[in-house]
């Protein structure tokens, strides 16, 4: 990681073309180095945040005073930090029958300037758990006393966990978690702290401001899909070809307790949505034996959305690995202990994560724990399903192989769509879906949980999300559009995104039908959409030309008097 | 190590810091003499100074020195 000096060299490149961030950064200590470093880490990760920090320790009058430069500078993340330094000196002054209610009272705190920050600006809230001080005043005994510091640092960064649980748009940012790894004394630099009121240690700032950014990234749609994974010496110890199935080291065998914990971690992965694949250099009857009778091994076929395993070289197979997935090469992670084979992936396969997993597979866990690589914003049961979909993609992809006409072949899958506004069901699934597009996405607008509710009780604004059923498989909600009623006789595409699962099956089609009768039944004239590009949004350049929207100006425009049904052979299903 | 080779090191880890490659220390440099050496960089050349030499200063040090040799004389009674 780089330290806080290389960083600093970031701010002086070029920011322009990168996607700009408003960010507020509100502290009650000082926070200046804490804001280079955001910035310069930002850069890094392909974001120019545009960073407005709060005079020192003005977090209330910032938040409750409306005319305050907050609300001016029009956040989209406000970052709030509120140090256990601050904590402790407000503890240190409380009357000691009030020391009981310092964790309530903070949190009440939290939650109103919370609320009025959603109240007055559309932003996401990102806030500091706090770090551990145990001032040892009772000792151990503080575990057991309701009053003693370390008891009420604790419970309020508990309580702040339930606070999140219920607030869609309040992230926490676990500087417990960094404390952890690297250890109060590199988190905190006494004289510094007595000197300068400031709390993070310049060592850590990089660490701190990197948590913080994969916050930020992940909110902006940059998240991890995907964990191809070699066999020998990564996945068990040994070479299965050599050593036979007998012999890898997995369970008690050798080693294999490290092998076996690092699939426990891959296997909670997996059921988290992350797709598996492998890319072995093996011979591919052998490479599978393990998955289907090793009785130590945790990682199943059924976990594997796409299995390779041949003697070619690895970049064509993650290429091939890619075409079946459909997702883009940077939200992909390949982990392979041998360096030649990683250098080969990296050099090759621009945007892929290759860490450089340590020599010891004892250190593989705590090596990539601290990578924190698969930072996410949201979670769904969907997720859960993720690896099943793929794997009927597979099997979608030689069925297509089998029909010579692609019409033929999209009749044969019988595929049907469930068309419903949004509903408090289907709302969190919406949000994901905006965050986590970026192919095939028009405009690139997120929405987070609270805009989606927002939007359903708009009464401008109409939407419709669809499912996707065929005789594989159900994918489930795979497509989003929302129409704007720009004027009377205009409905605006204010979003249309759709997962890349499911290009190619005419999607598109039933989509526009779906829309221009909606338009036609409530006697809207025209139908206008516009293409925003990103650095990813490529594919749907052409999307409303192809779809017979006329030119005008920036926009496209549909009338929907002239336009006649497309042709598609998903059947809608009304519920 | 010798004061010379103590007062170039301090200047290489100024250059760094307040990256500014014309800085050219002497034991008689103040804050005032430098550009960009303000009470925020100085935090961070206490501490670029510290990884430096592998020491630590006391939190009365640090706002102590009025000129790069007093910085110095503290390194040298480490």
């Amino acid at each position: 990681m780089k330290d806080f000096l290389k960083l600093k060299n970031n701010l002086k490149k070029d920011f322009s073309g990168l996607k700009k961030i408003k960010v507020a950064l509100l502290g009650d200590t000082a926070t200046q180095f804490l804001n280079q470093t955001l910035r310069a880490t930002g850069y890094d990760a392909g974001f120019d945040l545009q960073i407005v920090e709060a005079d020192f320790d003005q977090i209330e009058r910032q938040v409750f005073d409306e005319n305050s430069e907050l609300y001016a500078f029009k956040p989209e993340v406000v970052i709030v930090f509120q140090a256990s330094h601050k904590l402790m000196s407000k503890y240190n002054k409380l009357l000691p029958e009030a020391h009981t209610h310092l964790a309530d009272e903070r949190l009440a705190l939290v939650e109103s300037l919370c609320s009025v920050i959603s109240d007055r600006v559309a932003a996401k809230i990102i806030y500091y758990n706090y770090s551990e001080i145990n001032d040892s005043v009772f000792g151990n005994y503080a575990n057991k006393l309701e009053s003693s510091f370390l008891f009420q640092l604790r419970k309020l960064n508990y309580e702040l966990m339930k606070y999140a649980v219920a607030h869609p748009n309040f992230y926490i940012c676990d500087l417990v978690s960094v404390q952890n790894s690297c250890g109060k004394s590199a988190l905190f630099h006494t004289s510094i702290y007595v000197n300068t009121e400031m709390v993070l240690s310049m060592d850590v700032l990089p660490l701190v401001a990197a948590r913080t950014v994969d916050l930020i990234g992940a909110m902006y749609g940059k998240s991890k899909k995907c964990l191809i994974l070699d066999l020998d010496n990564t996945l068990w110890g040994g070479i299965i070809g050599d050593d036979g199935m007998e012999n890898i080291q997995l369970g008690t065998l050798g080693i294999g307790k490290a092998f076996t914990e690092f699939q426990g971690w891959i296997k909670k992965l997996k059921n988290r949505g992350i797709i598996l694949a492998v890319c072995s250099k093996n011979t591919e009857s052998i490479a599978r034996e393990p998955f289907e009778k090793h009785p130590d091994m945790v990682i199943r076929m059924e976990d594997i959305a796409v299995f390779v395993a041949n003697w070619e070289n690895k970049a064509d197979n993650i290429r091939r690995i890619q075409s079946i997935l459909n997702i883009g090469f940077d939200s992909m992670v390949f982990l392979d202990d041998n360096p030649f084979e990683r250098n080969i992936v990296r050099e090759n396969i621009p945007g892929i994560t290759v860490p450089e997993l340590p020599e010891d597979p004892a250190d593989y866990l705590e090596y990539l724990y601290n990578l924190n690589l698969f930072e996410t914003i949201s979670f769904s049961n969907e997720d859960a399903e993720r690896t099943k979909l793929y794997q009927v993609e597979a099997e979608r992809t030689s069925l297509s192989k089998s029909f010579t006409n692609e019409e033929d072949f999209l009749k044969n899958l019988e595929m049907v769509s469930v068309v419903e506004s949004f509903n408090r069901f289907n709302i969190p699934r919406v949000a994901q879906l905006s965050q986590r597009s970026n192919q095939f996405n028009l405009r690139t607008a997120r929405y987070t949980e609270t805009d989606i509710e927002l939007l359903s009780s708009s009464m401008d604004h109409f939407t419709f999300s669809f499912t996707l059923k065929d005789k594989f498989g159900d994918n489930g909600m795979i497509c989003v559009v929302i129409l704007e009623k720009e004027k009377v006789d205009t409905l605006f595409i204010s979003a249309w995104f759709m997962s890349c699962r499911v290009l190619k099956r005419g999607m598109e089609n039933f989509v526009l039908n779906t829309i221009s009768d909606f338009a036609k039944e409530k006697n809207f004239k025209f139908i206008k959409g516009e293409y925003r590009p990103t650095a990813k949004n490529e594919m749907v350049k052409d999307h409303y030309k192809s779809l017979g929207f006329e030119k005008s100006g920036q926009d496209w425009i549909l009338n929907t008097a002239d336009h006649t049904r497309r042709t598609t052979y998903i059947k809608a299903h009304k519920n | 190590m010798e004061r010379t080779e103590v007062l170039k090191n301090i200047n290489t880890i100024f250059i760094e810091v307040l990256d500014e490659e014309n800085i050219k220390l002497t034991e008689n440099t103040s804050a005032a003499d430098v550009d960009g050496w303000d009470s925020l960089t100085h935090i961070q050349l206490v501490v670029s100074v510290e990884k430096f030499f592998k020491i630590r200063f006391t939190s009365k040090e640090i706002q102590s020195w009025k000129n790069v040799g007093e910085m110095m004389d503290c390194i040298k009674s480490k």
